[in-house]
């Protein structure tokens, strides 16, 4: 009797388990099939795209890449779309750090009240301020240019950084700052030397992040930029797809070059997003 | 003494502004990106201004009247409640569910969770660009597969239709969200500790009763936290209508954001666009705090 009990426990147990990773399962294709798909079909043909529908493609295009790199101008895009991230990723990460530094390590009147003023900025929503930032950047001749396109994406990531960065530098060892002074570092000295190294785990955050954000960022480039040449991968793809919208395997071309980059920056460094949405959420 | 207080008028003059330095950039980029646009919504708002002539009219509150009675805006506020709500509840719940089976210690945790973060890592733009094609009513292939299936009859042009476009944007942005609460959520049950499960199943309870009794409990102020951010991404919604419906057909998929657009760009009002961002943000900053509320509430019970 209790062996017949334990079998059906047992098999209880394994249907449970078997059910369990079914759904895993079949959730986690339909998370890649869309991916999958999106690049079978940038290696078909106009003419073969729409009819066939098989996944592993025969004859595969890959001439579909040159032609959407050079006519669709996607090189362009691209070379942007670098540009942009490693700009806005290196002024965040320069900024904020010596903006945590000041607020961990050094005194001045008006400290906390500066700092509380930056936090709350991350709290409250302020959906019209791309407005206002338009008419502001117009004013100041940034309207189409990649410095306009640059500087208001620098101040939306500090806030998140400062917070991050101003944990990790208050928690350096006084003994570490006072020996580095009696080597004679100055304040710049220690926060380049100590500080900064010391860090390294939350600007890897500070950096997949904000990578994430800019390469993905749409309204501002739809606002700001209407030169082609200026324009940022998520632009160039509404702009390619608004003009030739038929043409599905070059379109699908264009978007696996936009893919690929934060995908592979994303399997790399994908232990750090888990720190840093964890971090962000518990902040927020 | 390079650092340090002297005496009660604290520090040095040299050593403040060395130390201001170091917050300069920051401040600088802070003062001209946020803190004068937001000041400059609030002045806009009260005047008729089209973005570019040098003159601006004072016009009061009449923007703001203007907002209360254009059907449209609170249609498109609608649509971006009602796309919310479907994911406050589908997407929360799909992600609770397989936050609860990988917290099993199930093999391959580390896969999934890397896999349900994918979506979230891809733009609106480039998410909506290829589900495009899965609604598509001529080549799409949630059509191909329903009359595979014998269902022919159900195939229609998914966004294009008045009666399914919304529900079918929503699906979409479910499945570009789920993986983030996901991470949310597993993170939050992690952190209870395996012992207390150990007791409550000592003492005889069953699953259900310790889901109740321990899980529950302890994960509200997680569940708050992935409701409140699901309220406040969802209801911005943008990327995602530009790429698929771009608000159509009708206005039957325009949310705030593409009208704000529409009210700036559109019809060069930039005082009215400006109102229209202040109803809204306050519209979301209600619904956030009361589930602050909320939470405390629940807390205390």
């Amino acid at each position: 009797m209790i062996k017949f009990k334990m079998n059906r426990y047992v098999t209880h147990k394994r249907l449970k388990g078997f059910l369990m990773h079914l759904v895993l399962v079949s959730v986690a294709v339909t998370c890649i099939f869309p991916l999958v798909w999106m690049f079978s079909s940038s290696l078909k043909t106009q003419d073969t795209v729409f009819s066939d529908m098989s996944i592993f493609v025969n004859n595969p295009k890959w001439g579909n890449y040159c032609e959407a790199w050079t006519k669709g101008r996607f090189g362009t895009y691209f070379f942007n779309s670098i540009l942009y991230t490693t700009s806005v990723v290196a002024g965040v990460v320069f900024f904020a750090s010596l903006a945590a530094f000041a607020f961990a390590r050094l005194n001045f009147p008006g400290k906390n009240l500066l700092f509380y003023m930056f936090l709350i900025t991350m709290m409250i929503p302020i959906p019209g301020s791309f407005i206002a930032l338009y008419v502001l950047l117009s004013k100041l001749n940034l309207i189409n240019t990649r410095l306009g396109y640059i500087l208001p994406q620098i101040n939306a990531g500090l806030a998140l950084a400062i917070y991050l960065l101003k944990t990790f530098f208050e928690e350096i060892p006084k003994d570490l700052e006072d020996s580095a002074k009696i080597d004679g570092c100055g304040k710049f000295g220690v926060y380049w030397h100590i500080a900064m190294p010391l860090a390294k785990p939350a600007i890897a955050v500070i950096v997949v992040f904000n990578a994430m954000a800019v390469w993905n960022e749409y309204l501002l480039a739809m606002l700001i930029l209407s030169s082609k040449s200026l324009m940022p991968l998520q632009r160039g793809l509404m702009v390619f797809q608004g003009a030739h919208i038929t043409r599905y395997p070059l379109l699908m071309a264009g978007i696996t070059i936009t893919v690929i980059p934060i995908v592979i920056v994303y399997l790399l460094m994908q232990r750090h997003i888990i720190t840093g949405i964890t971090a962000g959420a518990v902040k927020g | 003494m390079s650092r340090g207080v002297i005496g009660n008028n604290g520090m040095r003059v040299k050593d403040v502004l060395q130390n201001y330095v170091f917050l300069l950039p920051a401040l600088i980029l802070f003062a001209t990106f946020y803190i004068y646009p937001v000041y400059k919504v609030f002045e806009l708002s009260l005047f008729e201004y089209d973005g570019i002539s040098p003159h601006k009219y004072f016009v009061g509150m009449g923007n703001f009247a203007d907002v209360m009675c254009n059907k449209i805006w609170w249609t498109s506020m609608w649509n971006a409640a009602y796309i919310t709500i479907l994911a406050l509840v589908f997407q929360n719940a799909l992600a609770l569910v397989l936050a609860l089976i990988v917290d099993k210690d199930l093999k391959g945790g580390k896969f999934y969770r890397v896999v349900f973060y994918l979506p979230p890592v891809l733009s609106g733009i480039v998410i909506g660009l290829i589900w495009n094609w899965i609604y598509d009513g001529n080549y799409g292939l949630l059509n191909h597969w329903l009359s595979t299936l014998g269902l022919g009859n159900l195939a229609r042009s998914w966004l294009a239709d008045p009666k399914t476009a919304i529900t079918c944007v929503a699906i979409i942005h479910m499945w570009r969200g789920f993986g983030w609460g996901f991470i949310i959520l597993l993170a939050g049950l992690q952190n209870i500790p395996r012992e207390l499960y150990e007791a409550a199943r000592m003492d005889g309870a069953s699953g259900l009763d310790i889901f109740r009794r321990v899980t529950v409990p302890l994960m509200i102020p997680v569940f708050i936290l992935v409701a409140v951010l699901t309220v406040l991404g969802t209801m911005q919604i943008y990327d995602l209508i530009v790429s698929t419906t771009g608000g159509g057909p009708g206005y039957h998929t325009e949310v705030p954001i593409t009208r704000i657009l529409a009210a700036m760009i559109g019809s060069s009002r930039f005082g009215y666009a400006c109102a229209l961002g202040l109803v809204f943000g306050v519209v979301l900053l209600v619904a956030s705090m009361s589930q602050l509320r909320l939470s405390r509430h629940l807390k205390q019970t």
